[in-house]
């Protein structure tokens, strides 16, 4: 068993959107919708604020409440390293899962079904890194498979303070912010 | 103070979300409305046996309505869909934990439900019909004279109806990402809410079909077509009273879960009271307070304690006002909820 | 829509559909596709099929980083970076990524236009290649009749104009500038040279991967979207050195440092004189390199000498200890201290004086030549084209003979701009301008209309139909960068290679590479045997030849790397100075001879109108000059700018974020509305904005009136006396809520 995840190290991430316009052309994302996108947190006052910058997507969380939700099984858990996927034929486009994504993570494609990120599961089968991963020019972003204590994001994690988003929300996101 | 930027901005997503429009709350209180007839249906069905034949018409005009109003409220939920096409998909699983699977496969229990319990006094409630297709009547002696189909019937149409009402709040309510929404309480408020709709609509019909001096003079002409058509005999004015009494009952409920269901809200975590906050004192409290509380419950008990009391005559009024209230209801919490967020609370 | 209009914009798809239409076209998948799948039959070859990969190099912006293109059944689907590249190491930039989208971009020119209205009606007539050169040919020929062809101008940005200024040159065009010179990095260039003799380049010479401390003055790297220079940003980050920021606005680099310091805009030279002051005060500079290497130690220290921390403070508002603190920090760590020299530095007119103090911080530092600090560049050896000489001038240019800014070192564009206007010292009457959206990069849109006017030829090569292309009588569809060979690009660079840029897919419709125009242009001219060859590919495989490598080596890989020599002095890389003392200036001569500051000397800035805010601009990571905000992709990021303004500014105003204003500046002049950005992240007296937005040309309708212009509101422009560069960040505006 393997369970993939991302962790983004917010210290080096400068918020360029590489990983969205990355997104937007390996997966034919339509014009309009983003998959990934950035987000920029600031705490304080000037002259002493404080600023976090995140590529934010789907967190492919162990417990997806989007998944639970979906009344055709079109979102599913992936045999392959816990990834949270739709099935784009068994989707209805009821919006049920948009509606229960605590991170808005999801959009309804313009062709009728819900759609978000993939882990781009395509290119890891192949060996290779999601595309936002493999373009980010500050090498922010690492996946691996937090099973393997080896893995760059194991070691990463065990040797570094981070965050989740939202963990009150109970839906354990397997995507991790280094700060 | 937290500022937050997001380069997002995808459709029915950004600024906030806003997924469902005015299908998802006109199929919900269509559902709840539907959920409210059956029960009704059902509990007159069970209380009534078969040995009176005289018919009361909350046992059939009800259940039709309910198939009229469920139908509508199907093909408004079918028009929110994004993949129409695929619709079907819903009838190839089930899924335990999705509510909206469960209600696909409670509706297609409603239909035979509703049905069953509108043949049951159909030929009474409409000679017209009866007299051009026999068979009604032969169905309905069929189902007459069996005591046990006739109390399976009326418990089915109250189980079921009381599924179909808890589930079209629990709908909303199984979102944990949309703080207002995420409450259990949301399945008995819409059931009250559907019961006391139903309750107003059947004691609206009543009032129209009341004798001629005690019914509001604008409804004459609507009346005497539908009697024309229908045939008709003049409904059981009897029950009217009955059913603003139930009515009463229901707001009363239904007011005592708002409380509740806010009070929840105000007592939980920041995230929820700032969702709360958007119905009392938020950009939905004007609505929320005039159309919801207001107009849809307090003044409709006002005007039917009223009535009960005979202080004033039974009128349409209080019927038009919790049908009102009850789609008000609905459309306030369907697009407050999806404005109420996790991230939002930061700020 | 006029006919003209749908010239411009035929290929446009149509970028909304109803969504109840999305619902019925869900089952007809190959609607989408319906736009190529067309343009692909009328090319009448077989529909291409599977994956195909093409190395080449990026033209989002001048840093030309390595790229392979891949398409996928004969359409471009994606641009990666290319391993091999030493500047993009595999990985490009948000722009590189979404280069696909030059090639899909709707406002694209598709066919050579000629004006049939009067200028800047943008009323055109789409005509042959043949037509539209022969029209420029002979209105090139009468100039050069008339006036002399010193008298045809042009305005030249990036590595694709090679080939047109060859030709111009071939004409007898002596006026070449680039506006990337006198508005972006010449103060810059200037102040290194007159301090190191040698330029900074581009890409610069900064070692900020083995820098341990860091200082940015303005410089927003990572906004700044230089890709080598961000990945080495990010690398220093990621190593814990500690960095330094001083901006007005709380940058994403800020957001990295170890030390920000809110500076007054305008009062660098003060911050960077006290940080002097200090260090030579205390003795913290590198006392054996600057014996050994400096020239004129003694007086610059004199000259320090009243520029205490406690004197910077009024003027900069940074209180002396942090002043202090941050000198003592960046000794801590030299020679691996670099103070970053910027890159756009034409800011309020005494640009190559701050700069020059940056130069010599650095040189306190001793980060010239070291690790950590400026490294020693090298490029592989490629032999230039035999080409026949070049007719010699008859005239000298414009800048020698007004002989006004004795330190340029480039043409200056706003010099020839000026010439056009007034007609001294000689008549300008043609433009060609290439790749520069000159309406938006030169400060004072109405003088360079004002010259437009007193021409009598202004050609516009272009991608897209720019503000510029609106104004121009001729304008000429080039080729995306995707869809041609260019110059091949041997770097100046750390590591030494060549990059080669060729065809990844056609063009779409009857755009030419700017090769093949500048040829033709020439042969029009009776000046084909300036090109001695047919082909570009001829003319790549005769230079790579003369240098011996390979060019379907070149072709398969995208680049070729050369040995790197050493490039610290430390590792013996030659440590010469190409200055009059051949040493590295702490006083300068020729700054004295010439009647300036031999020292940088510190004057503050002049204050705004009361009530207003200082204009800074700036740039975004996703868009490049005003040149990108068409493209589908990169528009999808940002489609619009914001103005940044302090929360408590704001509060005060009465704004929220997203509430739309419209700027005033002290001219007058008011701006397209745009959207409030209320933020802690900038001082209360300023207020900043993306560069490149608010279009106003009708060619442009995909960001037509999106966002606001900062190049409309830079009415006033001071400037530089040394090199004639114009400090743009002089201008003052109100906001005024739009309705």
């Amino acid at each position: 068993m393997s369970r993939f995840a991302m962790v983004i190290d917010t210290r080096r991430c400068v918020g360029c959107q590489d990983c969205v316009v990355a997104c937007k052309t390996e997966n034919s994302v339509p014009q309009g919708y983003c998959r990934d996108w950035i987000v920029e947190e600031v705490h304080g006052a000037f002259p002493t604020p404080h600023l976090e910058i995140r590529s934010e997507r789907c967190n492919h969380c162990a417990e997806p409440p989007c998944v639970s939700c979906c009344p055709t099984g079109a979102s599913h858990v992936h045999d392959f390293g816990g990834v949270v996927l739709v099935h784009h034929d068994l989707c209805i486009g009821c919006k049920a899962c948009l509606a229960a994504c605590p991170y808005d993570a999801r959009f309804i494609h313009p062709d009728g079904y819900a759609d978000k990120c993939t882990f781009c599961i395509h290119r890891v089968a192949k060996g290779l890194d999601p595309a936002c991963v493999s373009v980010c020019p500050t090498h922010c972003m690492h996946f691996g498979d937090l099973d393997d204590p080896t893995s760059e994001v194991s070691r990463l994690l065990a040797s570094r303070t981070h965050h989740t988003l939202l963990p009150e929300a109970g839906t354990q996101p397997r995507v991790f912010y280094l700060t | 103070m937290i500022e937050l930027t997001t380069t997002r901005h995808n459709p029915l997503i950004d600024p906030s979300l806003h997924v469902w429009e005015w299908q998802i709350p006109v199929y919900l209180f269509l559902g709840g409305l539907v959920a409210g007839l059956m029960i009704i249906a059902g509990i007159r069905l069970i209380v009534l046996r078969p040995s009176r034949r005289e018919a009361l018409v909350c046992c059939t005009i009800g259940p039709l309505l309910g198939l009229a109003a469920l139908s509508l409220g199907m093909f408004a939920l079918f028009l929110d869909l994004a993949h129409k096409l695929h619709v079907w998909r819903l009838y190839t699983t089930f899924e335990p934990t999705s509510p909206m699977s469960w209600g696909s496969w409670i509706l297609l229990l409603v239909y035979p439900a509703l049905l069953a319990n509108a043949l049951a006094h159909l030929p009474e409630a409409i000679p017209a019909l009866a007299r051009r297709f026999p068979v009604l009547v032969a169905i309905s002696d069929f189902i007459l004279a069996r005591l046990r189909l006739v109390l399976a019937i009326g418990f089915a149409n109250v189980a079921l109806g009381v599924a179909l009402g808890i589930y079209t709040g629990i709908l909303l309510g199984a979102l944990g990402a949309r703080p207002l929404w995420n409450s259990a309480l949301l399945g008995p408020l819409f059931l009250f809410s559907g019961l006391s709709a139903a309750a107003a609509l059947l004691h609206g019909i009543l009032v129209l079909s009341a004798p001629d001096e005690e019914r509001p003079a604008f409804a004459d002409f609507l009346l005497s077509s539908l009697a024309r058509v229908s045939g008709a005999r003049p409904l059981d004015p009897n029950a009217g009273p009955v059913l603003a009494g139930a009515d009463n009952s229901f707001l009363t409920i239904e007011l005592a879960l708002l409380g509740l269901f806010l009070l929840g809200h105000l007592t939980s975590t920041a995230v929820h009271r700032q969702a709360a906050g958007l119905l009392l004192t938020g950009p939905y409290a004007a609505p929320f307070w005039v159309f919801v509380v207001g107009l849809g419950i307090l003044i409709p008990l006002l005007l039917q304690t009223l009535e009960l009391t005979h202080r004033i005559r039974h009128t349409l009024a209080p019927a038009v006002l919790v049908l009102f209230g009850g789609i008000a209801l609905r459309v306030i919490l369907v697009a407050a909820g999806q404005e109420s967020h996790w991230f939002h609370a930061l700020n | 829509m006029s006919t003209d209009q749908r010239v411009l914009n035929a290929a446009a798809p149509s970028v909304s559909r109803r969504r109840f239409l999305k619902i019925t076209a869900a089952s007809v998948a190959a609607l989408g596709a319906a736009g190529t799948f067309a343009e692909s039959l009328s090319n009448g070859k077989p529909a291409e099929k599977g994956l195909r990969q093409v190395p080449t190099f990026c033209d989002l912006c001048f840093w030309k980083c390595g790229a392979i293109a891949t398409v996928r059944d004969g359409k471009l689907w994606k641009i990666e970076g290319n391993p091999l590249d030493p500047l993009s190491r595999g990985r490009l930039c948000p722009r590189g990524t979404g280069g696909v989208g030059a090639h899909f971009d709707p406002d694209r020119v598709r066919t050579p236009l000629l004006r049939v209205s009067e200028r800047g009606q943008e009323k055109w007539k789409a005509v042959s290649w043949d037509e539209a050169l022969d029209f420029i040919a002979a209105r090139m020929r009468k100039i050069q009749a008339t006036y002399g062809p010193e008298s045809f101008a042009a305005f030249v940005h990036g590595i694709g104009g090679t080939f047109l200024k060859h030709t111009l040159k071939a004409y007898g065009a002596v006026n070449i500038a680039a506006p990337s010179f006198a508005q972006c990095r010449g103060p810059r260039d200037t102040a290194f040279r007159l301090t190191f003799g040698d330029d900074v380049g581009s890409p610069e010479r900064t070692d900020i991967e083995n820098a341990q401390c860091l200082v940015l003055i303005g410089s927003h790297l990572g906004e700044n979207m230089h890709n080598t220079q961000v990945q080495e940003f990010a690398t220093a980050v990621g190593r814990g050195a500690s960095i330094i920021v001083a901006d007005p606005r709380f940058s994403v680099a800020a957001s990295k440092a170890k030390f920000y310091l809110p500076i007054k805009a305008g009062t660098d030279l003060a911050l960077l004189l006290a940080w002097m002051n200090v260090i030579v005060g205390e003795n913290l500079y590198d006392k054996a390199y600057v014996e050994k290497y400096g020239f004129g130690f003694e007086q610059f220290a004199a000259e320090l000498r009243p520029y205490t921390p406690e004197w910077a403070y009024p003027e900069t508002g940074i209180d002396p200890d942090t002043i202090r603190a941050t000198a003592r920090e960046m000794a801590r760590y030299r020679p691996a201290t670099l103070i970053h020299p910027g890159r756009h530095s034409n800011w309020y007119g005494d640009d190559t004086q701050r700069v020059r103090a940056v130069a010599l911080l650095n040189a306190l530092m001793g980060s010239w030549g070291r690790k950590g600090g400026f490294y020693i560049p090298s490029s592989m050896d490629v032999p230039a084209y035999p080409y026949p000489p070049l007719p010699k001038p008859s005239k000298p240019k414009i800048e020698s003979l007004i002989n006004k800014f004795p330190f340029a070192g480039e043409n200056i564009s706003t010099a020839i701009r000026d010439a056009t206007i007034t007609g001294k010292p000689y008549p300008v009457k043609g433009w060609l301008v290439y790749a520069t959206n000159l309406i938006n990069s030169l400060p004072n849109q109405d003088e360079t209309i004002r010259a437009i006017q007193q021409l009598d030829l202004l050609v516009v090569v272009d991608v897209i139909g720019s503000e510029i292309a609106g104004w121009a009588d001729v304008v000429l569809p080039e080729s995306v960068y995707l869809e041609r060979h260019d110059e091949m690009n041997p770097e100046l660079f750390k590591h030494p290679f060549i990059a080669l840029r060729q065809p990844v897919i056609p063009s779409p419709a009857h755009q030419k590479p700017n090769w093949w125009i500048a040829k033709r242009l020439a042969e029009k001219l009776g000046l084909g045997a300036y090109y001695p060859w047919n082909d570009i590919e001829d003319y790549l495989a005769a230079r790579l030849k003369a240098g011996g490598y390979s060019f379907d080596e070149l072709k398969r890989q995208g680049i070729l790397t050369g040995k790197q020599p050493p490039i610290y002095f430390d590792d013996g890389a030659p440590a010469t100075f190409d200055t009059p003392s051949k040493k590295i200036e702490f006083y300068s001569t020729q700054l004295a001879q010439a009647g300036f500051d031999p020292v940088p000397k510190y004057t503050p800035p002049e204050p705004g109108p009361p009530g207003s805010y200082r204009l800074l601009f700036g740039r975004a990571p996703v868009h490049s000059f005003s040149r990108t905000q068409t493209n589908p992709l990169l528009s999808d990021l940002m489609s619009e700018n914001s103005v940044w303004l302090n929360a408590a500014e704001a509060r005060r105003l009465g704004l929220n974020s997203g509430d739309y204003v419209r700027l005033r500046n002290q001219d007058g002049r008011l701006s397209n509305r745009i959207r409030v950005k209320a933020t802690e992240r900038i001082r209360p007296d300023c207020v900043y904005m993306v560069h490149g937005f608010g279009h106003t040309a009708k060619g442009l309708p995909h960001a037509f009136g999106k966002g606001a212009s900062d190049a409309g509101l830079i009415t006033r422009y001071k400037t530089d006396p040394l090199m004639g560069g114009t400090g743009m960040n002089v201008n003052f505006v109100t906001l005024e809520r739009e309705a």
